[in-house]
């Protein structure tokens, strides 16, 4: 603990200090943790989203899967504060539909006299409320018939990207999670018995492991995939892919979970427990793996983007999930080709959204590996 | 030395069996068996087969036998005669439809491997020397950003980027008219400039993990003693910094090696197919869509054997850049 300590920031006043020698560990690496700046605006970043993941229906201000005919490929709404050279209360301007004369494609233009503030807490579509009570409250919107407030654009249907794209990240983040969660089972498993037992154990499953890591993940991943028969529920369909992603995803972990355990399997106070009578279930359970705790914490949020990029890449190719289930890979596959790209780039929003919450976990997995870290700096 | 490598080379065995029951059980995996998928079509395709003549053609081509027969048959006539099947969906044999593809996968794996490690290298050492500088900021957050984005993102914006603003034509590897020409001069100014593009895209994500471990494990070793006892020496910088850590920082750089061709293989699928280039990518792809699965497993099949060999061959370089790992 004196080491924990002595490490630790650098307190200047006397009673910091005493709060610093009398600190619970985990109060140690909040403060350390506080001091990594990127990691803590990555906190916040991805505990945002997941809120707007979870409140999904009343964040997006339409329906997912409302198609709007009159309002296809429409390019993102700008939210304006200066309206006639005066401050503004927040609004957009209505759009004017507009016919190419050429090409007869077409496009929109601003309509500077429709002024529409954007107003909080507006009813809209309905829908349930978790399946508690119905209710049409979202969180922002335009209270006008014909106009809509379209933050990223619309699709080729006239649906409302962004209203997508929080959708989207319900089931891109939770397949994350619920993918780390199988993995972490299995590697935590897999990983803390080849660590404990050594030997023989730990030869054969460093080889299983070795094998599995020597088959390309992406192709596997496919082959796995497309197994799964198209005509299935999208929910189990949902579950068994984020399975596969764990299938060949534990090993991560496990190798991580295995060096911590023969790092600390010859500690004394291992050998104290065992000198005491502790069943090795125990020691396992209630000294070994305490002990190591916030290392795997670090590990699981590293491994979480490499699912989010699996399921990603597996929904772009169509093999993984399948529309109506609106993942931000089942959106990108829109933005699939050049003609798409060129005629609205906005179709590659759900991209950038995978881009920063990729990094946010990476981020934020790095800053918990250095506050984890006793010996750190 | 040769020891060593026959006893990595016999542990290679057993991998190579593992992934090939993988492929094999990937085959297996879809609902139905060859004769169905073979029935549909012969069906669709007009004719009428009965129950019993399905039964029948199931038993001669031994669909019925115990699955552990069926692997042996499989893996066999693919390693004595270099049977891989036929392909449904293309009417073909498997082999002849791979081995079109896989040296083009091949070539663009290695050339980007190459480029990728022609990146890392440099920059992670000037990174180390020169810690805390604009540039070291400038390439780490390079190397964040090329971790963060999708292989497929980075093709698609490179491609649209290339298309609206530089007015060149970009995916597949000719242009139109140099399709079917025969090879000259200018159809291979024409592939180079296709290819850049999927190198770029492969060498990336790949060259932003490898700098950070370069530069972390220069990082190590550039405080060591013996750095400073070189420097005593009156040895240039540039003479202590490439003879001495740099040698021993490559180590953990070789032994991923191994790792780095799974990776590539696993981008150059999806970068193929959003690039349209004719590797193994889309194939593998269509395979998987048609469930053609002689194909598919095939394909999976061959990229993972070429990702032991590659691990392989990283073991026994490492093992003659290192000579405490040769007599280890």
């Amino acid at each position: 603990m004196t080491d924990q300590a002595i490490n630790a920031p650098a307190a200047t006043a006397p009673a910091a200090k005493e709060n610093l020698y009398t600190a619970k560990p985990w109060t140690l690496i909040w403060w350390r943790f506080r001091r990594h700046v990127l990691a803590m605006v990555s906190l916040w970043f991805l505990a945002i989203l997941s809120l707007m993941a979870v409140f999904a229906e009343t964040v997006a201000p339409y329906d997912p899967f409302g198609i709007e005919r009159l309002l296809t490929f429409s390019p993102p709404t700008a939210v304006r504060i200066i309206h006639d050279g005066q401050l503004h209360w927040p609004f957009v301007y209505g759009l004017a539909r507009e016919r190419d004369p050429e090409t007869a494609r077409v496009t929109y233009v601003d309509d500077y006299d429709k002024v529409l503030p954007i107003k909080l807490f507006i009813s809209g579509d309905d829908y349930s409320f978790f399946g508690l009570f119905k209710t049409d409250i979202h969180l922002f919107g335009v209270e006008s018939r014909r106009d809509k407030i379209n933050l990223l654009g619309t699709d080729s249907l006239g649906r409302d990207v962004f209203s997508r794209l929080v959708h989207g990240a319900r089931v891109t983040l939770s397949a994350g999670l619920i993918g780390v969660a199988f993995a972490f089972v299995l590697g935590l498993t897999l990983g803390s018995i080849s660590g404990y037992f050594g030997g023989w154990i730990d030869a054969s499953i460093q080889r299983l492991m070795e094998f599995i890591r020597s088959v390309p993940t992406i192709p596997l991943w496919m082959g796995l995939a497309a197994a799964l028969p198209v005509a299935w529920d999208p929910i189990f369909v949902y579950v068994l892919i984020t399975l596969i992603l764990a299938l060949i995803g534990w090993t991560h972990l496990a190798r991580v979970v295995r060096g911590q355990f023969f790092a600390i399997r010859n500690e004394d106070f291992v050998l104290a427990a065992r000198l005491a009578g502790a069943s090795e279930y125990r020691i396992i359970t209630k000294h070994m793996l305490p002990s190591m705790t916030s290392y795997i914490i670090a590990a699981l949020t590293l491994a979480v983007p490499e699912m989010i990029l699996g399921e990603t890449a597996l929904s772009f190719l169509g093999l993984g999930l399948r529309p109506p289930v609106v993942s931000w890979g089942v959106l990108l596959q829109d933005a699939q080709n050049l003609r798409s790209i060129s005629l609205a780039p906005w179709l590659l929003s759900p991209g950038l959204a995978v881009v920063f919450t990729v990094l946010a976990f990476n981020f934020l997995g790095d800053g918990l590996r250095d506050a984890a870290d006793p010996y750190g700096q | 030395m040769v020891g060593f490598i026959l006893h990595r080379a016999f542990w290679a065995i057993p991998t190579l069996i593992f992934v090939s029951l993988i492929s094999f059980f990937i085959i297996q995996l879809p609902p139905g068996d060859y004769v169905t998928a073979y029935v549909a079509q012969l069906r669709n395709g007009g004719e009428y087969v009965t129950l019993a003549q399905e039964e029948a053609l199931r038993q001669s081509m031994g669909l019925n036998d115990p699955i552990i027969v069926q692997y042996w048959r499989w893996i066999s006539d693919i390693v004595f005669r270099g049977d891989f099947g036929q392909s449904l969906e293309w009417n073909a044999p498997v082999g002849t439809l791979i081995w079109d593809r896989l040296g083009l996968t091949l070539a663009i794996s290695t050339l980007s491997m190459l480029f990728t490690w022609a990146i890392a290298i440099p920059v992670g050492v000037y990174s180390a020397t020169r810690q805390y500088s604009v540039f070291d900021y400038l390439f780490t957050v390079f190397g964040f950003l090329g971790k963060g984005i999708p292989d497929f993102l980075l093709a698609l914006v490179l491609m649209w980027i290339g298309f609206a603003y530089m007015q060149i034509d970009v995916g597949g590897l000719f242009s139109p008219e140099y399709q079917t020409a025969p090879w000259s001069f200018d159809k291979v100014i024409n592939l180079l400039s296709h290819l850049w593009i999927p190198i770029v895209v492969l060498a990336t994500g790949g060259a932003a993990g490898l700098i950070r471990v370069m530069r972390a494990n220069m990082l190590d070793e550039l405080g060591k003693p013996y750095v400073e006892t070189a420097y005593a020496q009156g040895l240039s910088e540039r003479q202590v910094v490439w003879n001495y850590p740099v040698r021993v920082a490559l180590n953990p750089f070789i032994s991923t090696v191994g790792w780095a061709l799974p990776a590539l293989f696993s981008g150059d699928v999806i970068t193929a197919v959003v690039l349209n280039l004719p590797t193994t990518g889309p194939l593998l792809l269509k395979a998987l869509q048609m469930q053609d699965m002689y194909l598919a497993g095939s394909f999976i099949l061959i990229l993972s054997v070429f990702t032991v060999i590659g691990t392989l061959v990283s073991d026994v370089l490492l093992a003659w850049s290192d000579p405490r790992i040769r007599y280890a």
